[in-house]
């Protein structure tokens, strides 16, 4: 159901929106962090945070609040709260807009955040390509220590916070939440191992909450609408699945962008009523539906959840475009919600460059820690490329599944199921076509990705 | 030549490590301006940090190599990025990286012989909503058409 919101986003293309004025004019700026530090416990906050159903916005959906729980204080480390701005899976646009049109919603959630967490100090992990995302970052946090909101005493209240930007120098995979946290530390942006999860070891070894930047960006409008009443603006409330959200759409569409709306828009609603419909009003061919890691779905794919349990049941026969953008309900069709910004993609698009632009990607930015997933990545490209050139035996497109199963499970952090889910979605809905580069019925040369020609 | 960050960058340097508990997180922060006043990240500029925030020079080598946007050679004096993955290639990218290509007379990871633009291209920049795109230094440039590109680089090239 489409219910478009402003929560977030009111201040966007405003004249100065991302500066204090208008964030105090126009959606009440920081009365919420005021009012929550100086008349609740951080254990009530934890308490009604949970309340709200926000799940990460980061891709793997885990609930805000739970995560929030597990922060216990330790007798002599302190706590930190890291905010995941790296924003580099492939298809995914939001975060930076929050930076750059609403600092100080990221700012205010951030001192709430720390305040139920104990966390004295929240970094800002920003990836270094966004210069101005950084630049207005910074100056929301001046303009907020400058009124006495951010530094030793918030709103009177003596709880210490201050926020930090950090910035990394240009690797997808630090934005692995622990590996982040290597990077943030100073070190190569390796993952580590999880147990111990970062609530446990996190930043300089310390109990440490990571969360997408719009996870906390969220946190205020939250607790501004209370945090019950924001779950249930979502269509999908029943299924632990609340608020409002941004929902990003790229690729053929005649108006891509970021639209916030309450949870619960369908990929038709994205695609057609927010997106504009299809460049050159061409048919749909298939979405990618939250950043590169999620298995591709096809236009003219039906849901098939004949169990009554399952929380896709409701739509059981119905296109998948009809079902509501959520963790679980993405899940159950196979794929995943991930960052919630749709690729779409017109009929005419073909799929094998689609999938070797990809596999590129992935073999560029696996660590190389794992072998499964280093050489996996590096193999899933070659046999991409010999489609292309249409030298890939059928014996080798088959190899491409043990490839891909190999790197499952086998790997130190979730990079090598984000390379393996995507490829083994692409052989699936597109075996047709694969198996006509292998017997030379199509070839690289005629292999287009663009729905109308740049102007 | 040894280097040395100037004293102003320096100052920054020192505002830079009390947002941390340990030298070490200043590390890439350190090489940002370091690379920002040199250009790129020689072997003096590792000696340096290593010694400034009391790192061996082999960990500091280590952060080097791993971060691509860390220089290891010297570069053009303009860097011009050409997004080329999914999302931006669905939109024109790769047109956009050849027309880069011809004007410059170059191809992505060389620099021209005037030594004023290096190409490159880039892995998604968070931009795809606003797709095709290309990065020059720390603009941004989005929306793109062909005769923006063409507008883009006259600039750079006068
Ligand atoms: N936003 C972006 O640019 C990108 C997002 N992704 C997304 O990242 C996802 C994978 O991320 P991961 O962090 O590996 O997922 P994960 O499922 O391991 O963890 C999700 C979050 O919950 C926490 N968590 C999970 N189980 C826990 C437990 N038992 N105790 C304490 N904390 C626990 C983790 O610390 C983490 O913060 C993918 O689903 C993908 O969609 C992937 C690439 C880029
Ligand atoms: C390879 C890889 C890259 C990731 N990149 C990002 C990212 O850029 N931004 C982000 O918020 N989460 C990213 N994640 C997910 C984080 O590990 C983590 O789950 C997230 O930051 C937690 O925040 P959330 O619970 O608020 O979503 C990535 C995960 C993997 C495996
Ligand atoms: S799975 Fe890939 S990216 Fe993740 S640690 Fe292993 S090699 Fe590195
Ligand atoms: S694909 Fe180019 S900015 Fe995302």
């Amino acid at each position: 159901m489409l219910k478009r919101t402003n929560y977030l986003t009111k201040v966007y293309g405003l004249p100065n929106g991302w500066q204090l004025p208008a964030y105090e004019r126009e959606v009440r700026g920081y009365e919420t962090a005021r009012r929550v530090l100086t008349t609740m416990t951080p254990e009530q906050v934890v308490t009604e945070a949970k309340k709200a159903n926000i799940r990460g916005r980061g891709g793997a959906g885990f609930p805000m609040g739970v995560k929030w729980s597990f922060m216990k204080p330790h007798p002599t480390k302190p706590a930190y709260l890291v905010l995941n701005a790296d924003e580099g899976e492939p298809g995914t646009h939001k975060d930076r807009t929050i930076m750059e049109l609403n600092p100080h919603a990221v700012v205010e959630g951030c001192i709430i955040a720390c305040y139920a967490i104990g966390a004295h100090v929240a970094y800002i992990y920003v990836r270094d390509e966004l210069h101005l995302s950084k630049e207005r970052l910074w100056s929301a946090i001046k303009e907020a220590k400058a009124k006495g909101y951010l530094g030793p005493r918030p709103f009177g209240k003596e709880y210490a916070v201050d926020v930090v930007v950090h910035t990394g120098a240009g690797a997808y995979i630090c934005g692995e939440e622990t590996s982040l946290l290597n990077s943030l530390e100073g070190r190569r942006g390796e993952p580590r191992l999880k147990p111990p999860f970062p609530a446990q070891a996190g930043a300089f070894g310390c109990p440490t909450t990571v969360n997408n930047l719009e996870t906390i960006a969220a946190v205020p409008s939250a607790f501004m609408v209370g945090c019950e009443e924001f779950s249930k603006l979502s269509a999908i409330h029943h299924l632990n699945d609340g608020g409002v959200r941004l929902f990003g759409v790229n690729g053929h569409v005649k108006n891509p962008g970021v639209f916030e709306c309450a949870v619960g828009v369908t990929l038709r609603e994205l695609i057609y009523d927010l997106g504009g419909g299809i460049q050159g009003d061409k048919p749909l061919f298939a979405v990618i539906p939250g950043g590169s890691s999620t298995p591709v779905l096809r236009a003219e794919e039906v849901v098939n959840a004949p169990d009554e349990k399952s929380p896709l049941h409701p739509w059981h026969g119905k296109s998948v475009l009809d079902v509501p953008l959520g963790v679980d309900t993405f899940r159950g069709l196979g794929t995943m919600l991930g960052t919630c910004c749709a690729t779409v993609m017109a009929e005419g698009t073909d799929p094998i460059a689609a999938f070797h632009n990809l596999m590129q990607f992935y073999r560029h930015e696996s660590c190389g820690q794992c072998t499964p997933c280093r050489e996996g990545s590096g193999w899933l490209f070659r046999i991409a490329e010999k489609l292309l050139e249409g030298t890939c035996s059928m014996e080798e497109l088959n190899e491409l599944h043990d490839i891909a199963n190999n790197i499952m499970g086998n790997t130190i952090c979730a990079f090598g199921e984000g390379t393996a889910m995507p490829a083994l979605g692409f052989l699936k809905k597109f075996r047709k076509e694969f198996e006509a580069y292998v017997r030379g019925e199509r070839s690289g040369k005629h292999a287009r990705l663009t729905a109308v020609p740049l102007s | 030549m040894p280097f040395a960050l100037s004293p102003e960058r320096d100052r920054e340097l020192d505002e830079i490590l009390k947002r941390y508990p340990t030298k070490m997180a200043a590390c890439i922060p350190a090489l940002h301006l370091c690379q920002d006043q040199n250009g790129w990240i020689s072997e003096e500029v590792i000696a340096w940090v290593s010694n400034r925030l009391d790192l061996p020079p082999a960990h500091v080598k280590g952060v080097v190599t791993f971060y691509t946007l860390f220089n290891q050679h010297p570069v053009g004096k303009h860097q011009l990025w050409v997004c080329r993955t999914l999302p931006c290639a669905l939109r024109g990218a790769g047109e956009v990286l050849e027309h880069c290509e011809k004007r410059l007379g170059i191809k992505p990871g060389e620099t021209t012989a005037d030594g004023k633009i290096t190409l490159r291209t880039a892995e998604c920049l968070a931009s795809c909503g606003t797709a095709p795109m290309i990065q020059v230094d720390k603009e941004y440039y989005e929306n793109l058409t062909l005769e923006q590109v063409d507008r883009i680089l006259d600039k750079l090239q006068s």
